[in-house]
């Protein structure tokens, strides 16, 4: 199924897989992604690579955004990739957040997550991102 | 039409149980996207079969939370169930966070649930304009039930009334005391009363309050709410509530109010969908036609009042001889 351009408002679900319970950082991207109009799935804490995938096909959103601060992102975030593929949902850009070290973050863009952003990344950075992530620019 | 009738591709597959184009077909109804329109057409013959529950109430109350406890209920007896859950957007930015998902407990590999967050995109009274149409779909797709939980109510947030079968009013202890439940509005339009935190100080009162206002009442269309305690924390009370809704369900096929109802609620819709498409075509027309214009001139220096322009425009532009 080939994606149309959306009329109404950029679709965005925010997520935190895994097992770590900081969900600050998820809330505070969260809140900067509403007030710059866009309608956020917030599914919040100790969610699995399946729960994720699930809700972002039946939210059909645009975007998917991951907050970690596990450690645990070089398991859960190729699988989130891999199940979204398996689903034939590739087209549906992912960005994350958290503390994800320079090497790691090499791999998993290499892996297909479009954007990573460490401590100190300005909302604004964040926004706009998303918001090219969303218009479907790589 | 016949059952037998070949549906569009897109219908089709919303029929067949794939669960992608059900939730294309969701964006592109809260979109207006044109290709919404021949999906929510071919489907609308299949629609009207089901019970569709509201659940409203003020916000904290516990709704999603029950929702997520009778959604398990429902999966143990084997119902598939299909959600709609309705959180408010921004008057400054139009954008909204849908928090409703966060209660949810399921199995992700389980099709028995399908589960939607809509924002209500500038609509009062505690649904989106499109949640109608989103519940025939998916009532389309086949679900056995369909909850629509609302926004956090107010007072005067109704509308779920226009979408749901069964209305749900989802209270707490201490809201106010008992001049609170003879206030009109929300404590009207309630098929079942849910008290939820029941395991809190004052979830009797709360109780003996509510069983006063609908002993006061005569019972509407003979049907007398009842009112179930509850807890999600200590989880009890789910079974019960179910129950009552079940009881409710009855009555209105017992009764033959279903139709009725339904009937009310579809000439609502009609009359909704006019309202709105006339009240833009008139306030553009005033823009741009000439001689609205001139009606709005006069308008304007105050030799025609608001009520009487309208009268005439009523008359000459709306009503065919």
């Amino acid at each position: 199924m080939v994606r149309r351009a959306r009329t109404g408002p950029i679709r965005v679900l925010i997520a935190k897989p895994g097992l770590d319970g900081h969900d600050r950082g998820a809330k505070v991207v969260a809140r900067a992604l509403r007030d710059a109009g866009m309608e956020v799935i917030y599914v919040g804490l100790r969610q699995t690579p399946e729960e994720v995938v699930r809700a972002a096909l039946e939210e059909d959103v645009d975007l998917i955004g991951l907050s970690i601060l596990s450690g645990a992102h070089m398991a859960l975030f190729p699988k989130i990739l891999a199940l979204l593929k398996a689903e034939k949902a590739a087209s549906i850009p992912v960005f994350a957040g958290g503390i994800i070290p320079d090497e790691d973050a090499r791999r998993l863009k290499k892996a297909g997550i479009k954007a990573i952003f460490g401590p100190g990344t300005t909302l604004q950075e964040i926004v706009t991102t998303a918001q090219r992530l969303a218009r479907g620019a790589a | 039409m016949t059952g037998s009738a070949r549906l569009p591709p897109l219908a089709q597959a919303i029929v067949d149980g794939d669960r992608r184009a059900l939730a294309r077909t969701i964006s592109a109804i809260e979109g207006s996207d044109p290709i919404a329109a021949p999906v929510v057409r071919a489907l609308y013959p299949r629609t009207g079969r089901i019970p569709v529950i509201g659940l409203t109430g003020p916000l904290g109350v516990g709704k999603s939370s029950l929702l997520s406890a009778l959604i398990g209920r429902l999966r143990e007896r084997g119902k598939t169930v299909g959600v709609v859950a309705v959180d408010p957007s921004s008057p400054f930015s139009g954008g909204s966070v849908l928090g409703d998902r966060i209660r949810l407990e399921r199995k992700a590999s389980d099709d028995g649930v399908f589960f939607r967050s809509m924002a209500s995109r500038g609509e009062a009274g505690g649904v989106a304009a499109s949640t109608r149409e989103v519940v025939r779909m998916l009532d389309a797709a086949g679900f056995d039930v369909v909850f629509v939980e609302t926004v956090g109510s107010g007072q005067v947030d109704v509308a779920i009334r226009g979408v749901a079968s069964t209305s749900v009013v989802v209270l707490v202890p201490h809201l106010g005391d008992e001049v609170q439940t003879l206030k009109a509005g929300l404590f009207e339009i309630a098929d079942v009363f849910c008290i939820n935190k029941a395991d809190l100080p004052g979830a009797e009162l709360a109780a003996k309050d509510l069983a006063e206002l609908v002993a006061l009442g005569e019972a509407r269309d003979g049907w007398a709410p009842a009112i179930v305690p509850t807890s999600t924390t200590v989880t009890s009370g789910i079974d019960e509530l179910w129950a009552a809704i079940e009881a409710h369900e009855q009555f209105l096929d017992r009764t033959g109010q279903r139709t009725q109802r339904e009937r009310t609620r579809l000439a609502a819709e009609i009359a909704d969908r006019v309202k709105e498409r006339m009240g833009r075509e008139v306030a553009e027309r005033l823009d741009r036609d000439a001689e609205l214009r001139r009606l709005l001139d006069r308008v304007v220096a105050r030799t025609l009042d608001p009520a009487s322009a309208a009268d005439e425009l009523f008359r000459t532009h709306y009503i065919r001889k």
